[in-house]
């Protein structure tokens, strides 16, 4: 489902020289696949979230997410395939604080090609534990009820991959756990390849695949 | 979820500043909104006279513009009069057949702040306004005998307190010179027209002549009719009107003879039987009446022809089988009156138009320059407030675009949001200008005699819409460009 080749990516350095972030000869990922990404503070983790979400293009290299290649679409393409095909759910949640715990779930389909599906959004919501908080702004919801909506916005379009990166690190050790069974059930039932990059032990020993970056990304070993 | 509403979650979110910049917009979008409609009141004001019955206006050699405010729109200072011998050229004379018809004015008396006209009961029973013809609120016109009748506007009506069978007393001139003399009767009171009439009283052209003052004077024999008038047996002396009997009328006394060329001619013998009966409320009126001294052995016959005189001859030209009046023989007309040494005629409406072209469309474009300046204002004002919430936006327009919103969409929505404020504070500024007018619609309409309903819409404020739209896009093309622009990884990685 998800395969990347030969992906290179580096940023310039203040002096003009560049940086190597992401050096991976290869990495895959079936379909309905759960895995963990782990690796210490700027190894990379992220860039490479952004890489197969399409928001970074790498320098080189391939990202085949269920058979495109997405590092040969246009930056709309790969926007409009992201929308389609990937769910993203941030460290911080990222919710929009004007719109309630619906619209933001409504606002995860506004981008795709089919139109926005409020019944699907509420039973996401639902499923979730909030359906007594459709209408509730991001600001009325406690920490880990705004990261349940953010999953539901995640999940919105029925994606084939879903990208955590650290969603249970801005959370509450005593909801931690109750966001990883709710991201692993949901994945698990809509059939939806999870890559999961956390730093928490706990979270990570409940996988039975765990990958670390610095094992295959060269661009860190060399570093 | 659409665009619009995603935009307009935005313009919530920014309450405070959203509605600062919504209101700098509908200030200056009403301000256009009073200009433009305030304008097309002047326009109505002026220029709607095509339906006055008239188009040409006779009068003294002299300021054309001068003539046409003094017996239009009865403004500016009162110019000097023509001979009344040249009106009959007009009903009688070398002109007869040029004219469809002919109402004579006279200017001078006020009343009040109001201007006083003399004229003929033709003025209403022959000419209209708009097409409308002149309707009474209240009582009739005056006949051509009742020498002391008048017809007042609705606007003189209302502010003066006036009713019908009220009296009251043209002064001559204006100021605490002005000289106050026989009372006239108010018989009718015409319903509002939206025309200069609203401000005026029509006094019958005959009381007007009988004013002393308004005897032309130079003529040896005119002092000598006056007064022999004034010995004559059949006139009517104050002591008929201080003791009405309750049998006869008081006014049935009056006797009057039928004087040549009178404009009644020979019926005025019989017009003055009529008037004896008609006006039993001018004699009541007369009855311990204080005239501040006035003489009261004045008599009510009719001023000799040659001590006569007009300020203007409002004309209308004849026209032909098939032709309507008024769209043949004006020009023939105006320059056989133009080639005499003793008057001009000007048409109004050209008048009008070049008044308008020289001085009031200038001020117009001054004034309409100034309030899109204000609007323009607005609008940077507008683009200020977004770009300046870009730089707190840049992390939700990267979740935005995360969610898989391209670079367009959301340029677009910044466009959107920006369209939106303007539009919604246009739309609150052209209530409010609405509703301002309106509620000043009163006070204009007592000034200007043309009133104005909420609902009143010009042609060019058609064009608001789209100048609004046209101006949000260009004001918030700055800040969708940054939206386009934003880096998303670097965005995201930002803390919110």
């Amino acid at each position: 489902m998800l395969f990347l080749k030969d992906v290179r990516k580096s940023f310039r350095e203040p002096d003009g020289s560049p940086l190597a972030i992401l050096d991976i000869k290869e990495f895959h990922l079936a379909a309905g696949e759960q895995a963990v990404l782990m690796g210490r503070s700027g190894c990379g983790k992220t860039t490479l979230l952004h890489v197969i979400a399409g928001i970074s293009r790498p320098d080189s290299g391939t990202v085949r997410i269920d058979g495109t290649d997405i590092t040969r679409l246009s930056e709309a393409g790969r926007d409009r395939f992201r929308a389609d095909k990937i769910g993203y759910v941030f460290q911080t949640f990222n919710l929009l604080a004007g719109f309630s715990a619906l619209e933001n779930v409504l606002l995860g389909m506004t981008f795709s090609g089919g139109r926005p599906d409020a019944a699907r959004a509420r039973k996401l919501l639902e499923r979730v534990g909030l359906a007594q908080r459709l209408t509730h702004r991001p600001a009325m919801l406690s920490v880990g009820e705004q990261q349940r909506v953010a999953v539901a916005r995640a999940l919105a379009n029925q994606p084939k991959l879903l990208l955590a990166d650290e969603p249970t690190a801005n959370v509450d050790s005593g909801h931690q756990q109750q966001i990883i069974d709710l991201v692993r059930n949901s994945c698990q039932e809509e059939n939806v390849a999870l890559l999961l990059v956390t730093h928490t032990p706990e979270v990570a020993e409940q996988f039975a695949r765990v990958d670390r970056l610095e094992n295959f990304n060269l661009a860190v070993a060399v570093a | 979820m659409s665009l619009w509403k995603i935009a307009w979650r935005s313009i919530q979110q920014r309450a405070l500043a959203s509605s600062l910049t919504g209101i700098s917009m509908a200030l200056g979008v009403m301000l256009v909104v009073a200009v433009l409609v305030v304008h097309g009141v002047i326009d109505r004001s002026f220029l709607n006279n095509s339906g006055l019955g008239y188009n040409l206006v006779v009068g003294a050699k002299g300021g054309r513009l001068d003539l046409v405010l003094n017996s239009v729109y009865y403004l500016a200072r009162p110019v000097e009069n023509i001979p009344y011998t040249y009106y009959l050229e007009f009903t009688e004379g070398k002109f007869k057949g040029y004219t469809d018809k002919a109402i004579p004015l006279c200017l001078g008396d006020m009343y009040q702040d109001f201007r006083v006209i003399g004229t003929t009961p033709a003025f209403f029973n022959d000419l209209d306004y708009g097409g409308k013809k002149y309707a009474f609120a209240d009582g009739r016109n005056f006949e051509p005998d009742e020498y002391y009748g008048a017809v007042i506007g609705a606007t003189v009506a209302r502010e003066t307190g006036l009713k019908v069978r009220d009296t009251f007393q043209p002064a001559h001139g204006a100021g605490p010179d002005a000289h106050e003399h026989d009372p006239f009767t108010v018989l009718g009171i015409l319903e509002p027209t939206g025309t200069p009439n609203d401000r005026a009283l029509f006094i019958n052209m005959e009381g007007f002549f009988l004013i002393p003052e308004h005897a032309k004077p130079g003529d040896d024999d005119a002092p000598a009719a006056i007064a022999a008038a004034a010995e004559a047996p059949k006139v009517h002396a104050d002591a008929s009107h201080a003791e009405p009997s309750e049998s006869e009328p008081a006014d049935s006394k009056h006797k009057h003879e039928a004087q040549p060329g009178h404009t009644a001619g020979d019926d005025d013998e019989h017009a003055q039987d009529e008037h004896q009966r008609e006006q039993p409320d001018h004699d009541r009126d007369h009855a311990g009446h204080d005239h501040h001294g006035h003489d009261h052995s004045h008599a009510h016959e009719p001023l000799p022809v040659e001590q006569r005189e007009v300020t203007a001859i409002l004309v209308l030209t004849a026209g032909a089988p098939g032709v309507a009046p008024g769209l043949l023989y004006g020009p023939e007309l105006k320059k056989a009156i133009n080639k005499d040494s003793v008057a001009q005629a000007v048409e109004p409406i050209r008048e009008m138009a070049i008044l308008f072209s020289t001085f009031v469309d200038p001020l117009r474009i001054i004034l309409l320059s100034l309030t899109v300046m204000i609007v323009i204002v607005s609008g940077i004002g507008i683009l200020v407030s977004i770009y300046n919430s870009m730089s707190e936006r840049q992390h939700e327009i990267a979740v935005v675009r995360a969610l898989g919103a391209g670079r367009r969409t959301v340029m677009l929505l910044v466009l959107l949001e920006s369209i939106l404020l303007s539009l919604g504070g246009g739309l609150l500024g052209w209530l409010v200008g609405h509703g301002l007018i309106a509620a000043l619609s009163p006070w204009i309409a007592a000034r200007t005699g043309v009133s104005i309903g909420f609902l009143q819409f010009v042609g060019y404020e058609s064009v608001i819409i789209p100048g609004l739209i046209v101006l949000a896009s260009l004001v918030g093309y700055l800040p969708a460009l940054a939206a386009y622009r934003t880096d998303v990884a670097k965005a995201l990685s930002a803390t919110p």
